[in-house]
C-alpha cells in the first residue's frame, strides 16, 4: 500500500510517531470500527477515528438531531436539526476525511442480527445511551470475540474500559446484571456536561486507536473512572469473573438476548440515583 | 483512625457534598451501617431491601472488588480505602 502526497501531509503528525509510522498508518487504513450511538460519546470518537484515517467506520443511531443535542454532539450544526444522525454524521465525516468509508445505519441493534453486525468489524466502540444496548453490545462482542471499548458519561462523570473478549473483564463481569428500569439515570434525565462527554468519547477513540495499532497498554481489566467535579481520575483494577453469565467458565448466555428496558423513563425528582421503593 | 469511604457524585448530596468520608467498622457490612448512621438514607441507595448490594453498584476495598473477596463480609481495617462505584449507561 502506498500513500499519496496529500495523505502523507494529512497524517504527517502521527506518521512521525515511532509507534505509528507508515506501518501503523496502513494498519489503521485497513481497520474497521463500529460506533454504536452517534451521541455525546460517538460524535467525538467518530471525529478522531475518521481524522486518524481508520479505513471503515460504521455508525448506527436511531435518532434525528435535536437542538438539545448540540451542546455535546459536535458532529452536528444547526442545519442538521431534524436530520437523521446517521446521515448527518456520514456527511460530516466524509468532509473531514474522504479516505474513510462511512457506513451510516439508521436504526438500533437487534438481538437477532447483532452478531453478524459486529463480526463485520475489527473493533466496536459503544457510545450508546441506554442499558439495554450496553448489555446487548457487550454480549455480542464477547460471543463474536470482537474487542470492545465501553464508555459511559452522565453529569460530570464518566467511565471507560476496554474489553478483550474471554481474556479480560467484560461489562457483565463488572456489572453482572442490568439495573431495573429507572435505577440509573440517562443523560436525558440527569443532564450532562458536553465537555465531559467529549473527554470520555475522546479517550474511547484513543483506546480504540491503540488497540487497532496494537501499541501501548490498554484499559483491559481496568475501569478508568472520571469524577469531573473533583477533576479526579481513578484507575480501578477489575477482573474476569469465572461466574460471568457470558464470558465465565459455564456461561448461561450463548446467544445475544434483548433486555426489556425502557430507553427513557420519567425524570425522577432526585435525578441521579434510585429511590427506595 | 478510620476507613476512608469514597462517595460517588450522585450520593454526595447525602454526605453534605463530601467526596470522602471516614467511617468505622471491621467489615464492609459494618461500614455501611456506620455510613447510614452518619448519613441517613445513603444505604438504601447502595443496597436493596434485603441488604444486598444493588446490581449496578460495585464496592472496592483498596481497589479490589469485594465480590472477589468475601462480599459484604470482606474485612476492612483502619487506613483502608473503600470506593463505591456505580455503572454509567449514558452516552
Amino acid at each position: 500500500m502506498s500513500f499519496s502526497k496529500e495523505q502523507i501531509q494529512r497524517y504527517s503528525r502521527q506518521l512521525l510517531l515511532p509507534e505509528i509510522g507508515v506501518k501503523g498508518q496502513e494498519k489503521l487504513q485497513q481497520s474497521s470500527v463500529l460506533i454504536v450511538g452517534a451521541g455525546g460519546l460517538g460524535c467525538p470518537a467518530a471525529l478522531y477515528l475518521a481524522a486518524a484515517g481508520v479505513g471503515k467506520l460504521g455508525i448506527i443511531d436511531r435518532e434525528a438531531v435535536a437542538l438539545s443535542n448540540l451542546h455535546r454532539q459536535i458532529l452536528y450544526g444547526i442545519e442538521d436539526v431534524g436530520r437523521l444522525k446517521s446521515d448527518a454524521a456520514k456527511q460530516r465525516l466524509s468532509r473531514l476525511n474522504p479516505d474513510v468509508e462511512v457506513a451510516a445505519i439508521h436504526g438500533s441493534l437487534q438481538a437477532e442480527t447483532v452478531l453478524d453486525f459486529v463480526r463485520g468489524y475489527d473493533l466496536v466502540l459503544d457510545g450508546s445511551d441506554n442499558v439495554a444496548t450496553r448489555y446487548l453490545v457487550n454480549d455480542a462482542c464477547v460471543l463474536a470475540e470482537v474487542p470492545l471499548v465501553y464508555g459511559g458519561v452522565v453529569g460530570f462523570r464518566g467511565q471507560v474500559m476496554v474489553i478483550r473478549p474471554r481474556q479480560s473483564a467484560c461489562f457483565r463481569c463488572v456489572f453482572p446484571e442490568p439495573p431495573a428500569a429507572g435505577e440509573i439515570p440517562s443523560c436525558q434525565e440527569a443532564g450532562v456536561l458536553g465537555a465531559a462527554a467529549g473527554l470520555i468519547g475522546s479517550l474511547m477513540a484513543h483506546e480504540a486507536l491503540k488497540a487497532l495499532l496494537g501499541i501501548g497498554e490498554g484499559l483491559a481489566n481496568r475501569l478508568l473512572v472520571f469524577e469531573g467535579l473533583a477533576s479526579r481520575w481513578r484507575d480501578v483494577p477489575v477482573r474476569r469473573d469465572p461466574a460471568c453469565a457470558v464470558c465465565g467458565d459455564a456461561p448461561t448466555i450463548r446467544q445475544p438476548v434483548a433486555i426489556e428496558h425502557p430507553v427513557c423513563v420519567e425524570v425522577q425528582q432526585e435525578g441521579a440515583w434510585p429511590r427506595s421503593r | 483512625m478510620a476507613v476512608t469511604v469514597r462517595i460517588p457524585t450522585p450520593l454526595q448530596r447525602l454526605t453534605n457534598g463530601q467526596a470522602e468520608v471516614q467511617c468505622d467498622g471491621s467489615t464492609v457490612s459494618d461500614l455501611l451501617l456506620d455510613l447510614e448512621k452518619r448519613y441517613p438514607g445513603i444505604k438504601e441507595r447502595i443496597c436493596d431491601e434485603q441488604g444486598k448490594l444493588r446490581r449496578f453498584v460495585n464496592i472496592f476495598v483498596n481497589e479490589e472488588d469485594i465480590r472477589f473477596m468475601q462480599g459484604d463480609q470482606t474485612a476492612v481495617k483502619s487506613g483502608d480505602e473503600v470506593s463505591i462505584i456505580p455503572a454509567i449507561a449514558g452516552g
